[in-house]
Formats: C-alpha cells, structure tokens, sequence
C-alpha cells in the first residue's frame, strides 16, 4: 500500500483476538520476560494485586506491531510507537484492536491512533508512526539518515 | 486513599530525587545474539503473517535479507536466566530495579511505553544498551497502593554503533495498601 492510498480519518480493519493463558504465557516467553506476574497466577493475585496473568508490555508491543503491518503489508515499516497499559488483558478477554489514521505526511509517514478494548473498557491507547512508500518503487526499509526521522 | 501513607512514602524519597534523576548505567551488550529461533517464537506468539518475516527471498527484496520484527528490541537486552560461572548480573531495566530497592517501593508496573526505531535488527547482531533515569514523578496513590511513577530510557545500539532503537518506559512503583 503507498501513502497515496491513505487519507486522515480512515479507519484500520479491526481486529478481536481472544486472549487465553497460553497467550500470556507464550506472549511471556517469546520476549524473554519471566517476570511471574506474567505466567505465575498466586504471584499475580497474591503479590501484584491483580486478579490474573496478564499480557506483558512487549507482547502488547509485538500484537500492536502485527495489527499495524497486517493493515500496511510488508512495506510498511513502524518508525515509532508509544502506548499506555489502563487495564490489565487478563486470559478470558477478548481484547479487539481498532485503528484510525490521524496524519498523512508528504514526508511518507502515517500516524495513527489505536485503542485496544476488553468490552466496553479501554485496556491500552497507542499512537504509532508508520512508514509507507511514497510511490511505486520508493522502499521504507532503504530509508537511512535524514531521510529516516520517525 | 491513605494522606499518611502518602506523606510517610514522600517524605521518606524526596531527598532521592535529585541523587537519581540523570543517573546512567552502561549495561553492555546482550547475552544473546538476535537469531531466528526468537523471531519465529515472536511471530507465532502473535500470529503474526507478515512475509518479511517468513519468506527469505522476499526478505531479501524488501529488507535487505532477514530482520527481526522491531518491537522485539526488549529481547535483545534480557539476561540470560542461568550461565555456567556468571558472575553478578545486570537486570533488565537494572536502573529501575535499583530505584525500587533505594526508594523502598518494591512493587512496580510499566504503565506507558515509547519506542522510535531506527536501524533493522538482523541475525547476528547484538545489541548493547545504556539506561538513564529520565524523570521522577510526584507521590501519588490509586488502586495499586502508594507510590511514585518514573521514566527510564534505554539506547539500543548495534555492534557497529548504530542506534537501532531509543525507548522509554514509564513505571508506577508503590507500597500496597493505600487505597
């Protein structure tokens, strides 16, 4: 998809991904994070204070990742991402992610803002900068120095 | 919300402030190299289908060869859990987990994340950081308990220097029972 194609206010497909135990704990895993809050369910409950396991902040950050280049395809390039955690994803939630550009840069970059929610609750917000070709031909993932300020 | 609790947590970590904020550490390189092992768990782990990282010959074509996904630059800089003769190891997030010890507030979570991202990580490469304590934030309490959220950054770099990510994290860190 080039950046021609985009335009402010458009928004991304959603996307609903039912969250399990092995979610959280293969999301714990692939990240190397063995912090017990994140696979240990008496540590959770017991010693955190929240009533489950839960995803992980770079797990979230992988998921966000994927939602964002299943809509661009694989030119899209993440040049930046900050995100805010407001509520746990506990396994059992369905946690669905939805997207709206807010930006179109001539510069070849996207913003867009995106809420996961568990029902009816605002689990994580993140704005994201994507990349995106300027034209047929032009490539993201070539982009070095100056050209490459996300 | 506990007023006590609060003053008792402030007056016991204000004088810390100024001794923390700015404080750097040079965590070096990682224990592990980026390899595909890792990046084909962190595609499955979040079913993700994006071809660059699947199909080799297009990898070739649009990113130069194989790369790992961006947002699995954390994985690069966690130590490994057990090494035969390891000495005194660095944490993840090191920094963070010393304000914890210093300021007496052993429970934390990351409430925020930025990431800006800069040159592809690929196999092979190993990626070195440096921590900053960026900001300490004031005493306040919520369903957690009572505490006071900070910010660490961490630099990645390359084993040619390249910076391939800056990223912050902003963390709440409290004593229980506030609420």
């Amino acid at each position: 998809m080039n950046i021609d194609a985009v335009t402010t206010g458009d928004a991304l497909p959603v996307l609903e991904v039912p969250i399990s135990a092995r979610t959280v704990v293969q999301g714990a895993a692939s990240t190397r994070d063995w912090q017990p809050q994140h696979h240990d369910h008496a540590w959770a409950t017991t010693r955190a204070g929240t009533k489950n396991i839960f995803l992980n902040t770079p797990n979230q950050a992988g998921w966000i990742e994927r939602y964002l280049t299943d809509w661009t395809g694989p030119h899209g390039r993440l040049g930046r991402i900050s995100f805010r955690m407001r509520r746990p994803v506990y396994p059992g939630d369905v946690l669905v992610f939805r997207g709206t550009v807010t930006d179109v840069s001539p510069d070849g970059f996207v913003d867009v803002d995106i809420e996961l929610t568990v029902g009816e609750e605002t689990a994580t917000t993140c704005s994201a900068r994507m990349a995106l070709p300027r034209s047929d031909g032009d490539n993201p993932w070539q982009r070095r120095g100056d050209d490459w300020r996300p | 919300m506990s007023v006590a609790l609060e003053e008792e947590v402030r007056a016991r970590t204000e004088a810390l402030l100024e001794q923390w904020v700015g404080v750097e550490l040079d965590a070096g390189p990682g224990d592990i190299a980026c390899e595909r092992g890792f990046i084909v768990n962190w595609v499955e782990a979040t079913e993700n289908a994006n071809p660059i990282f699947w199909d080799d010959a297009l990898a070739d074509q649009i990113t130069g060869g194989p790369i790992a996904p961006p947002s699995m630059l954390s994985v690069w800089m966690r130590p490994l859990l057990f090494e035969p003769d390891a000495g005194e190891r660095i944490r993840p997030l090191e920094l963070h987990f010393r304000m914890k010890d210093a300021f007496a507030l052993p429970e934390g979570i990351v409430t925020a994340n930025e990431i800006v991202f800069g040159e592809p990580v690929r196999p092979g490469d190993v990626i070195s950081t440096k921590q900053r304590v960026a900001e300490i934030g004031e005493v306040r309490s919520n369903r957690l308990g009572t505490g006071r959220p900070w910010t660490v950054e961490v630099t990645y770099s390359n084993q040619r220097g390249e910076v391939v990510a800056v990223e912050s994290y902003r963390m709440f860190c409290y004593v229980r029972g506030a609420s």
